[in-house]
């Protein structure tokens, strides 16, 4: 009996991973992931990286970006929850794939990582475009920088770049202070400035600029300094989660592995700082760190605790709501102090800060101002790199009823005294006009 | 008749001539009861048993209201689906009048063990009132004039098209039943001017709370009572019995009306109520007065009195009305109030009351449609009441010339001089016929028949008198009075006619004749509604033109941002300009309201002529005037107003525009024109190639008349 029973929890734990392992808001790590490629060569000269997700746990699919077979849904359900883009001279993907399905794939809340390169196709450029990043429109364009660039043994024309301007957040790069400048060899990009969701999470150093390194400079070059995004993150409003970037060789075992040191500073180290900056923004684009829930939205009345259809005015009201953060394997209670409820009617009548019980129970409790109208309870927390989190509740505010007025206003005791003995008064006049004859 | 079995059977056949004339009268007055009843149910019969144009929606869904969560529930309803985000105080803001004797009469019908539906009482509330109104009519032309006078008003107003235009079965509105609470009210006043009782005095007071809790128009009975007690003291005819009954009708008018929550304390605080209270104390002044002279024996002392007395009331009188008005205690004249006197005053500074199409000045065709013969019959009933003036009379002169005043300026107010036409037009008809009887009857029976005869009894008598009398004369007479008999007769063919064709359709289901003399149904609005009542989240927000707000609420069962009780200016002028801005302007309009729907009613493919382009600069209009960015001149070319190739770029790119074109640029409408042919307004449109960015088209009904969009979310990677 024993045996069998660890038998049968053997089996489940095995079973287990693959029991669960599609993406949903209860575990929102990404487990199955297609990686496109211009050329099998790539899965192997990339392996540093592709290995540092496989023993995360993710489920890898290799596929050339020609392949006729590649589909991302079958019956209206997609097989993988993130798609990686390491094809950047694909002209065409073969199957159904193409830029709208990958687009509708990313609207459908999956996640995007997008390598592009020298000569990237006009395929991937449109791809870019549509998550607000344009590349540099010149096909043989790279990144040049003259004083940050990376010290090699030959002198070469300063495209390989040793970048450390990274975005300040803890969340998408992680908590780790990364020390060691990042290596980059490819083309650049700007930010649509339409697209207030994009970041840039690598910027090109003030002295960089775009241009054709083997031709000589003839008109400025049309994205200079640190407008050039080197790699751009995008969070959609559905928190799919997408990453862009002009180089694929920043992925590769090379670049991983090699040592840098960056023009006019002394210091040289042994490894470049690609793989730990990588492998932590794959951690933020695949879910592990940033992704926040809300649950348990409740309001009632202070001392009641059944949530009411309506409040009137003026009522004391309590509102209540729990969020976690996932950390890539269970939920943990997420803790802050600058979460914000408003009491929004067209403006926000009441704007109060929510105080957190250190285990993700997040409540304030606030009167119901003087006026009446559908109200909504609104949270709108939007903290750069975490999800957004939206939410609002509608409920309705009704004026007093006719009989929950005061009765007797003291104020008026002076009315109501007149108003009396004005009818006390007539009677007894009344009476003596009638009976005094 | 009830010792008739004892007799003879052929004796209570002989009935003595009164017992006969109050037969016949009674017999009269029963079938036009029933004939003001039946002419009403045109609607009923062609189409179904249904509510009418866009008011009674609303008034219908409150009445549901009533009838299912009771009067307090009622009283103070919150209701949260109109108006969003703001919501409206039903029970404060409505004239429960209405829906009160709606649900009396469901739950009397219930209680007598009629299992009928709300809706058919509804339905039938408007027809039941107007019967009962031509019974008023007639006690009403007895007291002015004589029991005749009062058959003939009765008979008048049962088919006067004015009066049937907002009357007929499913014109479940507010007018149903306050023209039978004006004309009551009137009644009883007249009557306690007449007896000087204390007791019609008291049932004009309720009268008038009854009219007060049913209809805005009180403020016509407040204002024209006043005026009429004034002429009375000017011309001399002040009495004790004017005294009894305007005091009685005031002070506990006025406290009855207070209990109206819509009303309040409108009668001591607003402007439009002043008249009555001014004259209320200038009564006192005059019953003082009177009294002083009373005691007084020195006419010369009391010129001097007089003179000081006077001075001094109107002194104060003044003053405390400046007071009053400048401390702001005292509420300036409404817009609607000032537009009645001056018929430009909404055209310049309120358009929202002059978008309305029946606050237009009335032409002089609809005169003739709703009154016909009663239109040169009211100037010689005047003259007749002139000739005979009375204190009752003199009311009806005035009520008369006042509501035809009136009339005048606003198209709606036909509905209030009806009355006024019909009773004088009695006189004029009774008092002629009368005449031209007596003329014939003089020769052959001198004493035998009294002059107190109605039309009936002249009708008999005249076919018995046709022997022997002076041809000239005799003749001359039967020649008009058959003149007479064939105009009452054309005007009741009018009248039948009218209704039938003109104000039997519930303007919510549209008939059309078909190519082959068909008759063709577009029901599209509740096509329309019904899709969003089955399609659309619960708490789906629609937004659309003021005028359907009633309807997609009550027949939708969804929230709407504006609606029919315009009382929000600047909420309305939010949803007008968002129709006339760009579509990315209007999106983060539309946004900001929650809107989850755009519904827009559209008449090209059909030639439906009241839809929402043709309204279109109303809501440019009513948009400007609180927001300036939206300018008239904008939208048209050298002040002409146009869709086709020509029009204004603002207008071709305009969110109305771009909802209510999309997709036409590809249909072909008529035979032999140009895809895109629009047949509202007879143009070929300018703007065929419409993309929408922000919305997406979500239901069209089958005839187009009714579009409907949903707004998409913000994208998703921007």
């Amino acid at each position: 009996m024993g045996k069998f029973w660890v038998i049968f929890v053997a089996s489940i734990s095995i079973l287990l991973p693959f029991l669960c392992n599609s993406f949903s808001p209860e575990t929102p790590t990404d487990r199955r992931v297609l990686v496109l490629l211009d050329d099998f060569a790539v899965k192997s000269s990339h392996s540093s990286y592709f290995n540092s997700l496989k023993l995360r746990g993710f489920d890898l699919d290799f596929k050339l970006a020609d392949d006729p077979k590649i589909a991302l849904q079958r019956y209206g359900q997609y097989l993988y929850d993130a798609l990686i883009l390491f094809c950047p001279s694909v002209e065409r993907f073969g199957g159904s794939v193409d830029v709208a399905a990958i687009i509708n794939f990313v609207d459908s809340g999956h996640d995007l990582i997008i390598a592009a390169d020298v000569n990237a196709s006009d395929l991937i450029r449109e791809v870019a475009t549509e998550c607000g990043v344009d590349f540099d429109e010149d096909p043989s364009a790279m990144v040049i920088d003259h004083t940050g660039y990376a010290v090699s043994e030959t002198e070469g024309d300063h495209t390989l770049i040793a970048s450390d301007d990274f975005i300040k957040s803890d969340v998408i790069i992680g908590s780790k202070k990364i020390e060691v400048p990042v290596l980059f060899q490819g083309i650049g990009h700007s930010l649509n400035p339409v697209n207030s969701l994009v970041l840039k999470v690598l910027s090109a150093s003030p002295s960089a600029y775009s241009a054709n390194p083997l031709s000589k400079l003839s008109t400025p070059a049309s994205l200079t300094g640190s407008a050039i995004s080197l790699v751009s993150v995008v969070q959609a409003r559905n928190n799919a989660r997408i990453l862009i970037t002009g180089s694929l060789s920043m992925f590769s075992n090379r670049f991983f592995r090699s040592g840098v040191q960056k023009s006019g500073s002394s210091t040289k180290y042994e490894k470049s700082g690609n793989e730990q900056f990588l492998t932590e923004l794959s951690k933020w684009i695949f879910h592990e760190r940033g992704h926040l829930k809300a649950v348990n939205v409740k309001h009632h009345k202070v001392v009641e605790t059944d949530e009411p259809a309506l409040y009137r005015i003026n009522d004391e009201l309590e509102y209540s709501v729990e969020i976690y953060e996932w950390s890539g394997t269970s939920w943990e209670p997420y803790i802050t102090d600058d979460v914000q409820v408003q009491f929004y009617m067209m403006s926000p009548y009441i704007l109060k800060t929510l105080s957190n019980d250190k285990k993700g129970l997040y409540s304030a409790s606030f009167k119901v101002p003087d006026v009446y109208g559908v109200f909504q309870f609104k949270v709108e927390y939007q903290k750069l790199g975490y999800t957004s989190l939206s939410l609002s509740k509608q409920i309705p505010v009704r004026p007093y009823r006719h009989n929950e007025y005061e009765r007797f206003i003291p104020t008026a005791y002076p009315y109501y005294g007149a108003a009396f003995s004005t009818m006390a008064g007539f009677f007894i006049f009344s009476f003596v006009h009638l009976y005094n004859k | 008749m009830s010792n008739s079995y004892t007799s003879d059977i052929l004796k209570p056949f002989k009935l003595k001539t009164k017992q006969q004339e109050l037969l016949i009268r009674v017999s009269i007055l029963c079938l036009v009861y029933i004939l003001a009843f039946i002419t009403r149910l045109f609607s009923v019969l062609r189409y179904e048993s249904m509510i009418h144009e866009f008011d009674p929606y609303f008034n219908y869904r409150t009445t549901l209201y009533l009838t299912q969560h009771g009067f307090y529930d009622f009283w103070n309803w919150f209701d949260y689906e109109s108006w969003y985000p703001l919501g409206r105080i039903v029970g404060g803001t409505l004239y429960p009048g209405l829906m009160v004797t709606a649900a009396l009469i469901y739950r009397l019908l219930h209680f007598l063990r009629f299992a009928v539906h709300i809706r058919e009482v509804c339905v039938l509330t408007a027809p039941f009132f107007a019967s009962n109104t031509t019974l008023v009519a007639y006690f009403f032309g007895k007291e002015i004039w004589d029991s005749g006078a009062g058959l003939v008003a009765a008979i008048l107003i049962a088919v006067c098209p004015g009066y049937i235009s907002r009357s007929v079965a499913g014109s479940y509105d507010n007018e149903g039943v306050a023209i039978f609470a004006l004309l009551f009210t009137f009644y009883l006043f007249v009557k306690a001017v007449n007896t000087g009782s204390l007791a019609w005095g008291l049932a004009s007071a309720f009268g008038y709370f009854y009219m007060v809790s049913a209809w805005g128009g009180y403020v016509f009975i407040i204002n024209l009572i006043p005026l009429y007690v004034l002429v009375l003291l000017i011309t001399g005819r002040y009495s004790m019995r004017l005294y009894v009954a305007y005091n009685c009708l005031y002070i506990l008018g006025m406290l009855l009306a207070m209990q109206i929550r819509f009303v309040g304390f409108q009668h001591v605080q607003s402007g439009e109520h002043m008249a009555a209270m001014g004259v209320f104390f200038l009564m006192q002044v005059f019953y003082f007065l009177d009294w002083v002279k009373h005691m007084l024996s020195d006419t010369k002392l009391f010129q001097e009195f007089l003179r000081i007395t006077v001075t001094c009331a109107v002194a104060v009188g003044g003053i405390a009305l400046g007071v009053g008005m400048a401390s702001g205690y005292i509420s300036p004249w409404t817009g609607r109030f000032y537009s009645l006197l001056d018929p430009t005053y909404a055209k310049d500074h309120i358009p929202i009351i002059a978008s309305v199409s029946e606050h237009q000045p009335t032409a002089w065709s609809s005169f003739m449609f709703d009154f016909h013969i009663l239109l040169f019959l009211f100037p010689a009933g005047l003259y007749f009441c002139f000739k005979r003036l009375s204190d009752a009379t003199i009311f009806i002169v005035m009520y008369g010339l006042t509501s035809m005043y009136f009339a005048g300026v606003m198209v709606r107010l036909i509905l209030v001089a009806t009355p006024a036409v019909c009773l004088i037009s009695a006189i004029a008809v009774s008092a002629t016929v009368k005449n031209l009887t007596v003329l014939l009857r003089s020769k052959t029976k001198v004493a035998q028949i009294g002059s107190t005869k109605g039309t009936s009894s002249a009708k008999a008598s005249s076919k018995a008198s046709l022997d022997q009398s002076q041809p000239f004369q005799k003749n001359g007479a039967m020649a008009l009075l058959f003149g007479a008999f064939y105009l009452l007769s054309r005007y009741a063919t009018h009248c039948t006619w009218v209704t039938s064709e003109a104000y039997s359709s519930p303007s919510i289901v549209l008939a059309a004749r078909g190519a082959h003399g068909n008759r063709v149904i577009f029901d599209d609005y509740r096509e329309a509604y019904f899709w969003l009542r089955q399609n659309t989240p619960l708490d789906a927000k629609v937004m659309s033109w003021w005028d359907y707000g009633y309807q997609i609420t009550a027949m939708g069962n969804r929230t709407v941002i504006v609606d029919n009780n315009t009382w929000n200016n600047t909420h309305i002028a939010t949803v007008g300009r968002a129709m006339s801005s760009y579509e990315d302007e209007a999106y983060e309009i539309i946004r900001s309201l929650d809107v989850d729907y755009v519904l827009v009613v559209f008449g090209g493919v059909t030639g439906y002529s009241s839809d929402d382009i043709n309204k279109f600069l109303w809501m440019v209009r009513i948009g400007g005037g609180v927001f300036p960015v939206i300018k008239e001149p904008d939208y048209l070319v050298n002040g002409e107003y146009r869709v086709d190739k020509g029009a204004a770029p603002k207008m071709l790119n305009c969110l109305m525009y771009k909802l209510s074109y999309y997709r036409f640029g590809e249909m072909m409408t008529e035979y032999g024109k140009p895809p895109g042919y629009d047949r509202a307004r007879g143009v070929e449109i300018g703007n065929k190639d419409i993309k929408l960015e922000h919305l997406e088209e979500a239901f069209t009904t089958s005839n187009w008349i009714v579009r409907i969009y949903k707004v998409k979310p913000p994208n998703n990677r921007w």
